[in-house]
């Protein structure tokens, strides 16, 4: 066993025993960052890899996420039917701007505008869709906290930690041999060169939509997750461009394009972020935006003394 | 093996190459020379599908190619390198050639062999673990090389893969190809602007200029020929 393999058996163990561990707080804390690991990972299949820079992640979130909610709430079917149309709906929708980005040339600047145009104006399509409640929100009946309802996806917190969990883990995988296999190699010689690529025999078009509609399926399963640990869905909230930066923060501070930068960011992000907002609590000051402006402090000094994101740097120390 | 047939492009009215016709015969080397402008590159591209001539046919292996996408006309057996190197920065040297193989190998490992044997014949084995932008320009005309080889062509383009390189540099790599046009059969058509390169190599030469094809035979005869003389080579040209 290398070092680094011992070193993710070690991990796994502590974040398997992590409940035991900690309180209440901290095992949502844990679910937070995971949940950020698990999305950013999948976006980073599309940006990271194949170099296509989403910036309206969110819509995949909340389509997903309102699909199989709405499924759930009218007709009391468990999310683990109503993933699939989730993530049917988003892979559908993703091939659409593939499509339309792909066909007519538009890349860089003008695909991330497009897909931040969909997150948009599918935010302004769910303020006027009663069925999903509009604006004023679709509400899933709370969970009772003691019984482990897995059929309906409803349960104590532990059971949402140990989800997100799995999630992230097999993610993980699925990205680690994605990069070893022919599709890694493809995606990343897309995002490096275009017009080398494709005169090494790649279909640029048919695998740029691949890996759009990989992300779009795996963000969807962030979108499930989302609502039903959440129990509500606002448009105003879930498509909301915030949403989806915050989504990309976790890879870009972390390291764009690389296996861990997206857990690694999400933990330094939750990380940070939680415990300014205590240090703020402790000291009484009340400053609206003021984990806004960390964001952007953190950022800034990320692009500026790390511009591959934090995990290489850290990968070269301990020499990965 | 490969066939151009009163092939035209034209850019925005400027008539960059005008029915030009020849041919590459199998297993030949043949050179494609002429003055800056004069259209080699846009035959080129035109070749390797990065457009569709605006007249005229292409025909490799007795198929039509004209109108195929670049990586359809590499998958039926044409590779290219690029003028302006393209190599993929961020990747190794040996990923960069393995993204080449995949094409004919499904497996990482089947890929990882063929990219490996490739770099070894052209003298990149040391550096296949380097990332392919820590290379210099004579290696990263090379990289260009043996990724176009990976995707295990008939026909192979090369444009200017010589240019920039020092004479031994450039004698190194005329050697390459002659072994690989001698063991696997090989067939090679090749922009160049070296003398040199295109004299060592080339079994018939083509020259172009001003997007026409004004003269066509072996090395010698095209030296000699009074309309190469006075619209390229001019009077001074040591062979």
């Amino acid at each position: 066993m290398t070092k680094a393999s011992a070193a993710l058996a070690v991990l796994a163990a502590l974040l398997i025993a992590l409940p035991a561990l900690v309180g209440n707080y901290g095992l949502s804390v844990a679910t937070l960052i995971l949940y950020f690991a698990y999305t950013g990972q999948a976006w980073n299949v599309m940006m990271g890899f194949a170099g296509q820079l989403s910036l309206g992640h969110a819509l995949y979130v909340g389509v997903g996420g309102y699909a199989a909610g709405a499924i759930f709430y009218h007709w009391g079917i468990g999310p683990w039917a109503g993933l699939w149309v989730a993530m049917a709906l988003c892979v559908a929708l993703g091939v659409v701007i593939g499509f339309l980005a792909f066909r007519f040339g538009i890349s860089g600047v003008y695909f991330a505008l497009l897909t931040i145009a969909f997150a948009e104006f599918t935010r302004i399509g769910f303020d006027h869709l009663d069925w999903t409640g509009g604006p004023g929100g679709l509400f899933l009946k709370v969970a009772q906290r003691d019984t482990w309802d897995v059929a309906n996806f409803r349960g104590p917190p532990l059971m949402y930690y140990y989800t997100i969990l799995f999630l992230t883990a097999a993610a993980l995988a699925l990205c680690a041999w994605l990069l070893k296999s022919r599709a890694g190699y493809y995606w990343q010689a897309i995002r490096e060169n275009e017009e080398a690529a494709q005169a090494l025999g790649i279909n640029t078009f048919r695998w740029k939509m691949l890996a759009v509609a990989l992300s779009a399926a795996m963000t969807s399963v962030s979108g499930v997750f989302y609502a039903f640990y959440y129990n509500n869905l606002f448009p105003e909230q879930v498509f909301n461009i915030t949403r989806s930066i915050e989504i990309i923060l976790g890879p870009v501070i972390g390291g764009v394009g690389t296996l861990f930068g997206p857990i690694l960011g999400a933990v330094v992000l939750t990380v940070l972020s939680d415990s300014l907002t205590e240090l703020l609590a402790a000291l009484g000051w009340e400053i609206p935006g003021i984990k806004q402006v960390f964001y952007g402090v953190v950022l800034l000094a990320v692009v500026m003394f790390l511009p591959n994101g934090i995990w290489p740097a850290v990968a070269k120390r301990l020499r990965l | 093996m490969l066939e151009a047939k009163a092939i035209a492009k034209s850019f925005r009215g400027l008539r960059a190459v005008h029915a030009a016709s020849f041919e590459v015969p199998e297993g030949g080397i043949v050179g494609l020379i002429g003055p800056n402008g004069a259209g080699k590159t846009t035959i080129f591209n035109m070749l390797a599908g990065v457009f569709a001539p605006d007249a005229g046919s292409i025909f490799f292996q007795d198929k039509p190619i004209h109108g195929l996408r670049a990586d359809q006309v590499c998958s039926a057996g044409i590779g290219r390198t690029f003028q302006i190197v393209k190599p993929f920065a961020g990747l190794s040297v040996l990923d960069n050639v393995m993204v080449g193989a995949f094409l004919r190998e499904k497996t990482s490992s089947g890929a990882r062999n063929l990219s490996a044997s490739i770099l070894e014949k052209l003298g990149l084995g040391a550096k296949r673990d380097l990332p392919a932008s820590s290379l210099t320009l004579p290696d990263r005309k090379r990289l260009e090389v043996a990724r176009a080889l990976a995707t295990r062509p008939r026909l192979l383009l090369l444009d200017e893969v010589m240019a920039g390189l020092r004479p031994t540099e450039c004698d190194q790599l005329v050697a390459v190809f002659r072994e690989i046009n001698r063991a696997e059969g090989l067939t090679i058509l090749l922009i160049e602007h070296v003398m040199r390169a295109v004299m060592a190599l080339a079994g018939q030469i083509v020259v172009l200029h001003h997007g026409e094809v004004i003269a066509r035979g072996t090395p010698e005869q095209v030296v000699r020929d009074p309309a190469v003389l006075e619209c390229y080579l001019g009077e001074e040209t040591e062979v």
